[in-house]
């Protein structure tokens, strides 16, 4: 099954764990917050994020099944 | 028609006077007092049976509703512009016993459509509600109001209880409840908070209130005047419905028009008429105009230029570069700094974060401090390129669009006055930079001062 990360925004405290545990995938603004590359991921990519969910301090590096994201207004 | 009285926040114009079929949700208002339960059904007739009947025969109704809201192509009034029937059939979809809600809660500063749609015709609003609720074997619905409701709350108040005590639905329960909060209290997931009990903040989705919603139940969170709509089309189906309009934007629509107008208030208008049938319907302009808003704060700006070539439906506005939103028009006179105004309106957007996403909160306030600098014409101002990169760093990281529309509507203004900022960058402040704010950026009291490092 691919998965990809995705950030919860509002669990984030800009800890950037995840940045020095998946460099591959997350980069971080000015601010500290995490930018990430949502694209599936691939190999050891997700040996990575795993480790980097994991160390997240907040939980809010998730990885997350892919489906197709329901709009709504 | 329209009342004629200058005072007057409601006019149900046919903007050229020839629109045959309008007002539709205004039909049969007068002046500024409720349509009773006997006056609203002999203007509209009675509400349509969706459920009752035996199990097999309400549930072919039921499908026959949603199937008809999706012919219709009727749209979410509140902003989004989602179709209705998806999601409609969304909740349908979902597992366990759904909820409805009516959001008219109008947390956009220059709107007044829903408010004034449930003060003035509460029971049509309450009729989508209960047949919404009756498609999807809802036993309730939840008619949310904001802070700043006004003479809506009375009137909704007033209505839910003719109806309970005329016994006419039975079959679906109604109750009032007032969320208060900020800007973002009206987007879905933080009205779902706010009716829950907690603050009226957003919340990270998945899930959407459609799969898991009030009370973990799956939601139908609907705009009133969306609902209103569905009640006339349960009535006289999708083709009458689509008698007016474009083939993008059918039906009618309530638009919010103000600025240096006569008659600014809320019209019913058909979608795709154009501006200035709407700025005639309104009695025109009383002063020069410099620039027109449309969509609202989430919004975008178009010059004074532009003003003649816009038509007021969701495709044609954003074929504009425009915006729709929830029917929001707002002329800026040609007395104040449209410059001023933006920068105004940047910080207050800054202020409306709900304080909860890094990115939003930082990158508001640095794009606010920008626009700031270059309407002060600061010594150090911000290329357009920094412009550029704060924006990208905030519009669609957070965890709702507040962020987003912030950055849209900041952009355009921009674009829309680049003349004026070019002046105001090299010289500073003009004359008109102190003039009053024609934007209504409301103070709200008791605001959390705290927020995220």
């Amino acid at each position: 099954m691919s998965r990809r990360v995705r950030v919860n925004p509002i669990a984030c405290e800009a800890h950037g764990i995840c940045a020095e545990l998946l460099p591959e995938r997350v980069t971080l603004d000015e601010w500290g917050y995490p930018i990430v590359d949502e694209r599936t991921l691939h190999g050891e990519e997700l040996e990575h994020a795993r480790r980097a969910a994991r160390a997240c301090p907040t939980l809010a590096l998730l990885l997350e099944r892919e489906r197709s994201r329901t709009a709504a207004s | 028609m329209s009342s004629s009285a200058p005072t007057a926040e409601l006019h149900a114009a046919a903007p050229d006077d020839t629109v045959a079929g309008l007002p539709r949700l205004l039909a049969g208002v007068h002046g500024e007092r409720a349509l009773t339960l006997s006056e609203h059904v002999s203007v509209h007739g009675e509400l349509p049976t969706v459920a009752g009947g035996g199990r097999s025969r309400s549930r072919a109704r039921s499908r026959r509703l949603i199937e008809e809201v999706e012919a219709s192509g009727l749209r979410g009034c509140g902003g989004g512009g989602f179709p209705a029937g998806t999601k409609l059939r969304s909740v349908a979809a979902a597992r366990g016993r759904p909820v409805v809600v009516v959001n008219a809660v109008e947390a956009e500063p220059p709107s007044s459509k829903d408010r004034t749609l449930l003060e003035l015709a509460p029971h049509l609003v309450l009729d989508g509600a209960v047949l919404a609720a009756e498609a999807l074997g809802a036993d309730e619905a939840v008619v949310a109001i904001g802070e700043h409701a006004g003479g809506s709350a009375a009137s909704a108040y007033a209505a839910i209880e003719e109806r309970s005590h005329g016994g006419e639905h039975g079959r679906v329960a109604l109750t009032l409840a007032s969320v208060a909060g900020g800007y973002v209290a009206g987007q879905e997931s933080a009205l779902i908070s706010g009716l829950e009990g907690r603050e009226a903040l957003p919340t990270f989705t998945p899930p959407l209130p459609f799969e898991r919603g009030l009370r973990r139940r799956p939601t139908l969170v609907n705009n009133a005047e969306t609902l209103a709509h569905l009640a006339l089309i349960a009535r006289h189906g999708a083709g009458w419905f689509r008698r007016l309009g474009t083939e993008a934007h059918p039906g009618s629509t309530l638009l919010t028009l103000s600025g240096p107008v006569a008659y600014p208030g809320v019209y019913e208008i058909e979608a795709g008429a154009s501006l200035t049938s709407l700025i005639d319907a309104a009695g025109g302009t009383t002063a020069g105009v410099r620039g027109v808003l449309t969509g609202g704060y989430a919004g975008s700006w178009a010059p004074a230029a532009a003003i003649d070539e816009l038509m007021l439906s969701r495709e044609q506005l954003a074929g504009a570069g425009a915006s729709f939103g929830a029917g929001i028009v707002v002329l800026l006179s040609a007395e104040t700094c449209p410059v001023a105004e933006t920068s105004r309106l940047a910080r207050w957007l800054a202020g409306e974060s709900a304080r909860q996403c890094g990115p939003c909160v930082h990158g508001l306030d640095a794009i606010s401090g920008a626009v700031e600098a270059v309407a002060a014409g600061a010594r150090e101002q911000p290329s357009a390129q920094r412009l550029r990169t704060l924006s990208s760093l905030a519009a669609g990281r957070g965890a709702c669009a507040h962020p987003d529309g912030a950055v849209r509507v900041i952009a355009s203004a921009l674009r829309a006055f680049a003349p004026e900022f070019e002046d105001h960058s090299r010289g500073g402040p003009c004359e008109r930079c102190r003039a009053a704010s024609e934007l209504p950026l409301p103070h709200r009291a008791g605001r959390r001062a705290t927020g995220r490092p």
